[in-house]
């Protein structure tokens, strides 16, 4: 199971980033995390929101590049350590992790990541009976 | 004062009987080139029809299109066994372009540059270095045999390695140096950190600098830098290279061979003369050249005839320094770049959109260029973001033998272009 992100290509130039909230805002979408990765050659927005769907749709119609993708969302109980466990499992079995962040959402700690490979990632979760998130779950925690 | 007194000195009224002399030697030369044998044929002109010097003006213009079009012997106006050296242009998006020398040909280029270097005061017993790129780039061998050609020590220093070419400069003791201008300054900034001061610990008394833009007041500051004369030079591919102007110790305008070249300042839109003293593109006949004469070429550079006499005696004709260009050639450290060559590169990468922006900046003197391209689709992969612009640089090195920076934006960020595109920003700084 897999949750869907938006990835917007931002310049690095103040504006940008209140013009896709702002049409968040106008469209009634509410986000639930996002990081902004900045390099020196690219930013990247990346954002779990109510609606990714109609988040694409919007910033699509707006002109602004963007992705929408899927990345692995799992939840953890709120303790100190899960987190660890969790990539411990994944980093035994050999799989990198390519970006991963953390918020603590209805009072469970959720990690949001993607690897280099989907399938085994998808084996390791089920094996290790992992608790991972969809949309319309993820949605639920709100 | 001068190496080819005679020559030099000539009146005007002896340098046109000259041209008209050498044109019509010329024009029977062309007769042996295919290339000129059809435009001549294709405008019902035949050389009898060329009166006088002002008859020049019937001929149409060569480009630097024919030169392309007719590439790599087209215009040959000798038989190919009499051709002893070419030179090509370094560009290897489409056609490049050749020139072809016969032996006399290169005599005659050697002595065009020995006249130059004589003229701004070097002498047999003098030791010149010559940073510039060999090869292809006739900067190189160009000032090379000018310099044996006088007599003076002469070293093949090529471009790059600073250091070195400072070590050079003291051990051999170095009196002149050829360098672009954006380099004399790099000299002087090395020279700083290794503890030299170039007029206590140098030779160095003469630059000639040439191949890149610059105002009277980089010169001004080059000299001062090193303690030197700097001297400008005028020089292009399809005119041997170096040689074809240079100033006097007046360091007032370039004096342009008119034993070599007929020279014309046209309109580069209308293509008519401008009135005497205005700006406009420089237009060359070579009077002095066997295997590959050309007719009116279009230099593309801008520049105009300086009014009046030169205190130094010589009446062949001043230059004002270049203005710029007639079309969108860029100069970056030397080398002559075109956006079409980037462009090129560009559009071969599926992921890219069709718009571009190209910056160019001089940080310390300097130069760089960066290359903004807008992606077509975006994909959240930075290490694929990271590999495409990887592989972007690396083969726009290879086109333009410059390392550029490359950015990747999101479509749409680039400014809209309405009307004829603008690819080019020169944010550089004139001075240094």
């Amino acid at each position: 199971m897999t949750v869907h992100q938006i990835s917007i290509f931002v310049e690095n130039k103040s504006g940008t980033l209140l013009r896709v909230l702002d049409l968040f805002k106008d469209a009634g979408i509410q986000l639930i995390a996002s990081t902004i990765s900045d390099t020196v050659e690219y930013g990247i927005y990346r954002v779990i929101c109510s609606d990714p769907s109609k988040a694409y749709e919007v910033l699509k119609a707006a002109g602004i590049s963007a992705s929408m993708s899927e990345v692995f969302a799992i939840t953890l109980d709120n303790q100190p350590g899960r987190a660890a466990d969790a990539v411990r499992v994944l980093s035994q079995a050999g799989i990198g992790i390519s970006y991963l962040y953390s918020f603590l959402l209805g009072g469970k700690g959720i990690l949001v990541f993607r690897t280099d490979d989907a399938e085994r990632t998808n084996e390791v979760i089920l094996r290790e009976r992992l608790a991972s998130l969809d949309d319309e779950a993820l949605v639920a925690l709100v | 004062m001068y190496l080819h007194e005679e020559l030099e000195t000539l009146t005007r009224t002896e340098i046109e009987a000259l041209q008209f002399e050498r044109l019509l030697r010329t024009l029977r030369r062309c007769m042996k080139s295919p290339f000129y044998q059809k435009r001549f044929a294709e405008n019902h002109l035949r050389p009898d029809d060329i009166r006088s010097l002002d008859d020049l003006r019937k001929i149409p213009f060569t480009t630097k299109q024919d030169l392309r079009d007719n590439y790599p012997f087209g215009l040959a106006a000798v038989p190919m066994s009499e051709v002893v050296r070419l030179h090509s242009s370094s560009g290897t998006t489409g056609t490049p372009t050749v020139i072809l020398h016969t032996q006399k040909d290169l005599d005659e280029w050697a002595n065009a540059v020995a006249r130059c270097l004589y003229m701004v005061g070097l002498r047999r017993g003098d030791v010149f270095q010559n940073s510039s790129g060999y090869g292809m780039f006739t900067g190189g061998l160009g000032f090379q045999y000018g310099a044996e050609r006088l007599g003076m020590l002469t070293v093949p220093a090529a471009a790059g390695n600073t250091k070195r070419q400072i070590k050079f400069i003291t051990d051999f003791g170095t009196t002149a140096l050829h360098a672009i201008p954006s380099y004399a300054s790099r000299l002087h900034e090395v020279m700083e950190e290794m503890g030299i001061d170039p007029e206590r610990d140098t030779k160095l008394r003469t630059l000639i600098i040439g191949a890149e833009p610059h105002s009277e007041e980089q010169r001004r500051k080059i000299e001062r830098m090193l303690g030197v004369k700097a001297y400008n030079s005028f020089g292009m591919s399809e005119m041997c290279g170096p040689g074809v102007a240079f100033e006097c110790q007046e360091q007032n305008g370039m004096h342009i061979w008119e034993d070599y070249y007929i020279v014309e300042i046209v309109d580069p839109v209308t293509l008519e003369p401008v009135p005497e003293g205005e700006v406009g593109e420089l237009v060359l006949t070579t009077i002095n050249r066997e295997a590959m004469p050309l007719l009116r070429y279009r230099t593309r550079d801008l520049t105009r005839i300086l009014p009046g006499d030169c205190p130094c005696g010589r009446h062949h004709k001043r230059l004002d320094r270049m203005k710029g260009r007639s079309d969108d050639m860029m100069i970056l450290k030397g080398v002559n770049i075109f956006p079409i060559q980037i462009e090129t590169v560009l559009m071969q990468f599926e992921e890219l959109g069709t718009e571009y922006l190209i910056t160019l900046t001089n940080e310390e003197a300097n130069d760089l260029m960066t290359v903004e391209v807008e992606l077509k689709e975006f994909s959240d992969d930075y290490a694929r973001l990271q590999a495409l612009t990887r592989e972007i640089t690396r083969q726009l090195k290879d086109e333009i033998l410059l390392t550029p920076v490359v950015k990747l934006l999101p479509k749409g960020t680039l400014p809209k272009q309405e009307g004829k595109a603008v690819r080019v920003r020169d944010l550089r700084k004139t001075l240094i």
